[in-house]
């Protein structure tokens, strides 16, 4: 009894000193990012750490683990601003990147110019999304501003995604009048047929797809096809605009705090590596427009040709845009003013 | 036995507890409060009243109040009527009832607004019908009601129960055989002894409900003017970093609801003194 319990004794001592050695060697080497990003990169982004770390393990020998937060767009931004520790952002607009910048100073101004277009590996656009057998016969921005069309889309002063959602159908409206004045009355007349406006993305699918209100719900392009594919396969159809605006969901390294970390190299890396080959097959695959032009004709048969503007052209860069149309006393709040 | 005398009281001590309950709430309230004041009083008087006095946001108080007092009223008398049920008779599957009286506390509020609205949307099991009688919960202020309703249904029941639990049924009885028929009883006996528990758990819902947000945000649709409750524009101040507009609106609700809580205070207090009598 003695002796058993003592060959247990020293075999547990062993064990603890062999797991506390390799713990060592691998606390040397192993590295930790942590990717702060919004709600719909989920799928995504899981099956391309894996790719990463993978391909980061093969050419350095280094073991790398990602760790994902996702929630919207704004909050995560303010999270990071309040001291979140990320190692880089994959964020829904430039514009609550560029207060990582303002309000923080924890990336350069220029952070955009850092990566190609414009820090967007993966592009996306606004589409219509009805019901099966499109029973309005909605075929463009027009038609939604019928009187027996209802239309869902979250509110933009609380969702980041919203914001392109309003201001795809600003641009449309203003490529086909020529006049902000117009333009104006398109977007009113859109808001005043909205019956339900929830604060987020999440909440308006619910909205559109389990409650079934709402004749044709705004969405971003991926997310209009996870709901076909996943919500209801056959219950929905992609309806694509004439005319639409490049959603450019960037992504940056978080300056202070891969200096503090000293995590540069491979933050920089995991963002550079959203560029190449497999991670843009992966955004393919996960119905985000690849920016590599090769890659997205092979998607072809998934993303139709549309005529895209992006929000340097229609609206001069985000500040301004958010500035004119969301902020307190903006054209959005002159909208609901004039609605209700 | 002197020194059991001069020792009343189990935790020893007056000065160490009473520091630590001002270390406490000052850890847990003051400095969280105090944090947010501060951001209002960065701003100047007229951009304060400016943010707290916009026709949007003041549509907002008054659905906001409106609603939580309507349903604190809805669980004053409702809820009383459980407490009363769970104290006073024996069923089968009481002890359920009980445990599931404590359910609006246990489910994350968003959670319960998905499924609030799933049975009262258009569509859902209860709204179809109500539909038909021409009665519209879901994305209307009816439904802000509801949710409210809902998530403040535990407190005046537990607040409740255990005061009618200690109440003597002999009571009841000497009021009965003294010739009193049931309604005077139930007024001057068990309304007066009940009273302050009910104000306590009516005090309770109604700031429950004040500071809602998770549960409301599904049923109400959040249009401007119509549906938006404070704690909503709240958020959307947040969101394009307006910290002291934020603040701005959360003081004002703050100061109303501190004022509201501060009556009904003074309500219990002269109820106390007056049935003591």
């Amino acid at each position: 009894m003695p002796r058993s319990r003592f060959s247990r004794l020293a075999l547990s001592g062993v064990t603890a000193l062999a797991l506390g050695l390799s713990g060592g060697a691998l606390a040397q080497q192993a590295v930790t990012l942590l990717n702060v990003s919004y709600d719909p990169t989920r799928e995504f982004y899981r099956e391309y750490n894996n790719a990463f770390a993978a391909h980061w393990e093969a050419e350095t020998g280094q073991r790398v683990t990602v760790r994902m937060s996702h929630g919207g767009s704004g909050s995560q931004a303010r999270s990071v601003i309040d001291g979140l520790d990320a190692d880089v952002v994959t964020l829904a607009l430039a514009y609550d990147v560029d207060a990582l910048h303002d309000r923080a100073q924890l990336i350069p101004e220029d952070w955009q110019t850092r990566l190609p277009q414009n820090s967007s590996p993966y592009t996306s656009t606004i589409v219509l999304l009805v019901r099966a057998g499109n029973p309005k016969n909605i075929r463009d921005w027009d038609d939604l501003v019928r009187k027996d069309v209802q239309v869902i889309t979250p509110n933009p002063k609380t969702s980041g995604g919203a914001r392109w959602n309003y201001l795809a159908a600003w641009g449309y409206a203003l490529e086909k009048y020529g006049d902000e004045a117009k333009a104006y009355e398109f977007v009113r007349d859109i808001y005043a047929n909205v019956p339900v406006l929830d604060p987020a993305a999440r909440g308006a699918t619910n909205t559109f797809v389990q409650r079934r209100i709402g004749d044709v719900f705004i969405a971003w392009e991926n997310e209009a096809f996870l709901s076909v594919e996943q919500l209801g396969r056959g219950q929905y159809e992609i309806v694509v605009p004439s005319v639409s605006i490049l959603a450019e969901p960037p992504v940056t390294v978080v300056d202070r705090n891969v200096d503090r970390k000293g995590t540069r190299e491979p933050a920089q890396a995991y963002l550079e590596f959203l560029y190449g080959e497999t991670a843009q097959r992966l955004a393919g695959k996960h119905y985000y427009r690849p920016s590599n032009p090769g890659i997205l004709a092979e998607f072809s048969d998934r993303f139709p040709e549309v005529k895209l503007h992006t929000v340097d052209d229609w609206f001069g860069g985000w500040r301004n845009a958010q500035e004119t149309h969301f902020n307190d006393g903006g054209v959005f709040d002159r909208i609901l003013a004039e609605i209700h | 036995m002197t020194l059991a005398l001069r020792q009343p009281s189990v935790i020893p001590g007056f000065g160490i507890t009473l520091g630590f309950t001002l270390f406490y709430l000052g850890l847990i309230l003051l400095i969280p409060i105090g944090a947010f004041l501060l951001y209002t009083a960065q701003m100047s008087w007229a951009d304060f009243w400016q943010a707290v006095s916009h026709r949007q946001v003041v549509a907002s108080y008054k659905l906001s109040f409106g609603a939580s007092l309507i349903a604190a009223l809805l669980n004053l008398v409702f809820g009383a009527i459980v407490a009363w049920v769970l104290v006073r008779y024996r069923f089968f599957g009481k002890r359920v009832i009980d445990a599931l009286v404590d359910l609006p506390f246990a489910m994350p509020t968003a959670v319960a607004g998905i499924a609030l609205v799933t049975l009262y949307a258009s569509t859902g099991w209860v709204g179809q019908y109500l539909e038909i009688l021409g009665l519209r919960v879901a994305y209307t202020q009816l439904g802000v009601v509801v949710a409210l309703t809902y998530i403040g249904l535990p407190f005046v029941v537990r607040t409740v129960q255990p005061v009618l639990e200690d109440l003597d049924r002999e009571l009841e009885e000497a009021s009965a055989i003294l010739g009193a028929n049931r309604l005077t009883t139930l007024r001057r006996v068990i309304l007066p002894a009940l009273l302050p528990a009910l104000l306590t758990g009516f005090a309770l819902a109604f700031a429950r409900a004040l500071g809602e947000y998770g549960s409301v945000i599904f049923i109400a649709g959040n249009l401007p003017f119509r549906t938006e409750i404070t704690p909503l524009l709240i958020v959307a101040k947040a969101e394009q970093y307006d910290y002291p507009g934020a603040a701005a609106i959360g003081t004002v609700m703050l100061l109303a609801a501190f004022v509201l809580l501060l009556l009904i205070n003074a309500l219990q207090w002269w109820t106390a003194r007056y049935t003591r009598r």
